[in-house]
């Protein structure tokens, strides 16, 4: 098996995850507001060494990997970034490129086709202090898509997103999500963090819900989004049907 | 927004830099037209002791060279800190490094005892004893002032205030135990005056300034990628933890050398890069050489103005660069009240 398998026992954060993200594969986390969503991320990641357990990259273990190899085919958003020095757009796209040796024309073309994919391509001269909330993370989005744009040697790619619509109107986040639709069918394998349960359906095509740092359920969607473990983990009311558009689960509150 | 091609202003500044060296050299109490330097420099060389020829190559130029290496040390050192630092406000004197690195100085000044007499040694063992203080102080402010989620400026001037103090009381804690030579040559520093330039001088901080050139440059795209933090930098596959381990301790060693040779010469590490920025952007890439050479030729033009200002007498260089670089200050401070909701002023 290729991909991320996690197993880890922390008493206070995480406790007991196991799962497997296989190219090819979106799988959503989803958890109230304290629940290990970000530590989850951290420790998948490698930022942070579980406890107990291991965390395998790319058939090897995340610590075992040289950061720059890594960093060739494992991309991560934050929630935010803080940058505030006066780069251009373009420039801090291209800084998704700095673990690679391509060149400048083909970093150049790189950036190019990143902005594009995020409807950014308008922005690359602007100044990234100067943008809004939103058009700051589609750059953002951007420089981590051309971090994993091109194929490295066979590695699986995998794309880790924390909560990335957060910001985005409607048009955008419709974008982000059908953008991450798109990376799967190429074969990246998508980790994402999201609020938005009816988001998160649309994509997934596994899910895991976290509760106070441990597994309440993870499966496909359908398996996942009842409206028992609704109740059981954010405590609401809700109901589950299917949704006319796509068939998905939606979610009713 | 940008004035300039990232590239121009290298050659702009390779070719200004001969100019202000001659200029500076001509000028001063006694002044030497330009078209009699080449004369003269063949004469001192052949062993000539003219008076002019003295002044010129014994007493100006060294004061120069030194200068103009200083500069280079101080504006990397600014450059490297606020990228470390991910903010365009740290500077090597606002935060306490500056005055730390005077602290160790001023402890070996006091307690190096005999060693000092001898020349060489005696302005290496300062020079190690600025380091240390300097290290010990970048060190401080960093841990107090940087967390998973950034530099808090408020926090990182507040621990440079905490640390000049504590530098200031150990300084006055020295004096009190110092002699009347030792006295004067800690009050020297603190003014950061190049008075008493000499070519052993220049060749200490000349170690310092090749060490800059050498290593800075090539941590540029690791510092570009630092700016989005350090996590980002992680998942873009830099080494981070030896990043910061390499530019701590290359900016205390500049500053140290730079403290120990000069003393505090303010600001010049805080105005120097923002210049470069506001030219070409802040890609380290560019921003690090022509920090490096702009540091140089404006302090040849802060030194040369401290000798002419007031003929016959001169102003200490760190008065200079201080009453440019306060106003500076405290307009990219407002700068950045304005824009705080970007975050980087609590």
């Amino acid at each position: 098996m290729r991909g991320v398998s996690l197993r880890l026992r922390n008493v206070q954060l995480l406790e007991g995850l196991d799962f497997t993200v296989a190219p090819g594969e979106v799988l959503a986390i989803l958890g109230p507001n304290g629940a290990g969503k970000s530590t989850l991320l951290r420790v998948l990641t490698g930022e942070w060494p579980a406890t107990t357990g291991e965390v395998i990259f790319n058939a090897r273990p995340i610590a075992q990997w040289k950061a720059e190899d890594r960093a060739r085919s494992l991309a991560v958003l934050p929630q935010g970034t803080n940058l505030d020095f006066p780069f251009t757009v373009a420039e801090v796209v291209m800084l998704g490129r700095t673990p690679h040796r391509s060149g400048q024309v083909r970093d150049l073309a790189i950036v190019a086709e990143a902005l594009a994919a995020v409807d950014a391509s308008h922005l690359r001269e602007r100044v990234y202090t100067q943008l809004s909330g939103g058009e700051k993370q589609r750059v953002q989005l951007a420089r981590v898509l051309a971090q994993i744009w091109e194929d490295n040697g066979g590695q699986p790619r995998f794309l880790i997103l924390d909560e990335p619509t957060a910001s985005f109107d409607l048009a955008h986040q419709q974008l982000t999500l059908d953008l991450v639709r798109t990376l799967a069918g190429q074969g990246f394998g998508v980790v994402m963090v999201l609020h938005d349960l009816n988001m998160a359906a649309r994509c997934a095509t596994r899910m895991l819900l976290l509760s106070c740092g441990r597994a309440m359920e993870y499966g496909p969607p359908l398996q996942v989004l009842t409206p028992d473990n609704i109740r059981k983990v954010f405590g609401v009311a809700a109901v589950v049907q299917s949704n006319p558009l796509t068939g998905n689960p939606l979610v009713i509150t | 927004m940008r004035l300039l091609h990232q590239r121009q202003l290298l050659w702009i500044l390779l070719a200004i830099l001969p100019v202000v060296l001659v200029v500076g050299l001509a000028s001063g109490a006694v002044f030497v037209p330009p078209r009699a330097l080449l004369g003269h420099f063949a004469e001192w060389l052949g062993g000539g002791q003219s008076r002019d020829g003295l002044i010129l190559f014994s007493i100006r130029l060294p004061r120069l060279i030194l200068a103009a290496l200083l500069g280079l040390v101080l504006a990397g050192a600014g450059a490297a800190m606020q990228g470390l630092f991910r903010n365009p406000l740290a500077d090597p004197s606002l935060i306490g490094v500056a005055s730390g690195a005077s602290a160790g100085a001023g402890f070996v000044v006091v307690f190096g005892g005999a060693f000092l007499s001898a020349g060489w040694l005696g302005m290496s063992l300062v020079a190690a004893g600025a380091f240390a203080g300097g290290f010990v102080a970048v060190l401080l402010v960093y841990r107090l002032a940087t967390t998973a989620a950034g530099t808090s400026v408020s926090t990182m001037l507040l621990a440079g205030i905490a640390i000049s103090a504590m530098a200031g009381a150990l300084n006055s804690l020295f004096s009190f135990f110092a002699d009347n030579d030792m006295l004067r040559r800690i009050s020297l520093w603190q003014m950061g005056s190049l008075e008493g330039a000499s070519w052993e001088r220049v060749a200490i901080v000349a170690v310092a300034a090749v060490l800059m050139v050498a290593v800075l440059p090539r941590q540029s795209q690791a510092l570009n990628a630092l700016l989005l933090g350090e996590s980002e930098a992680r998942h873009l596959g830099v080494a981070v933890e030896a990043l910061k381990r390499r530019i701590i301790l290359i900016t205390a060693f500049g500053v140290g050398i730079a403290v120990a040779s000069s003393g505090i010469v303010a600001f010049v590490g805080l105005m120097v890069p923002h210049w470069v920025r506001l030219l070409i952007g802040p890609d380290h890439r560019f921003l690090i050489p022509n920090s490096l050479l702009l540091g140089a030729v404006f302090m040849v033009v802060a030194d040369t103005l401290a000798r002419v200002l007031i003929l016959p007498a001169e102003l200490p260089t760190g008065v200079i660069t201080a009453m440019l670089g306060a106003p500076f200050f405290v307009s990219l401070l407002i700068q950045q009240r304005r824009r705080s909701y970007s975050g980087v002023l609590p």
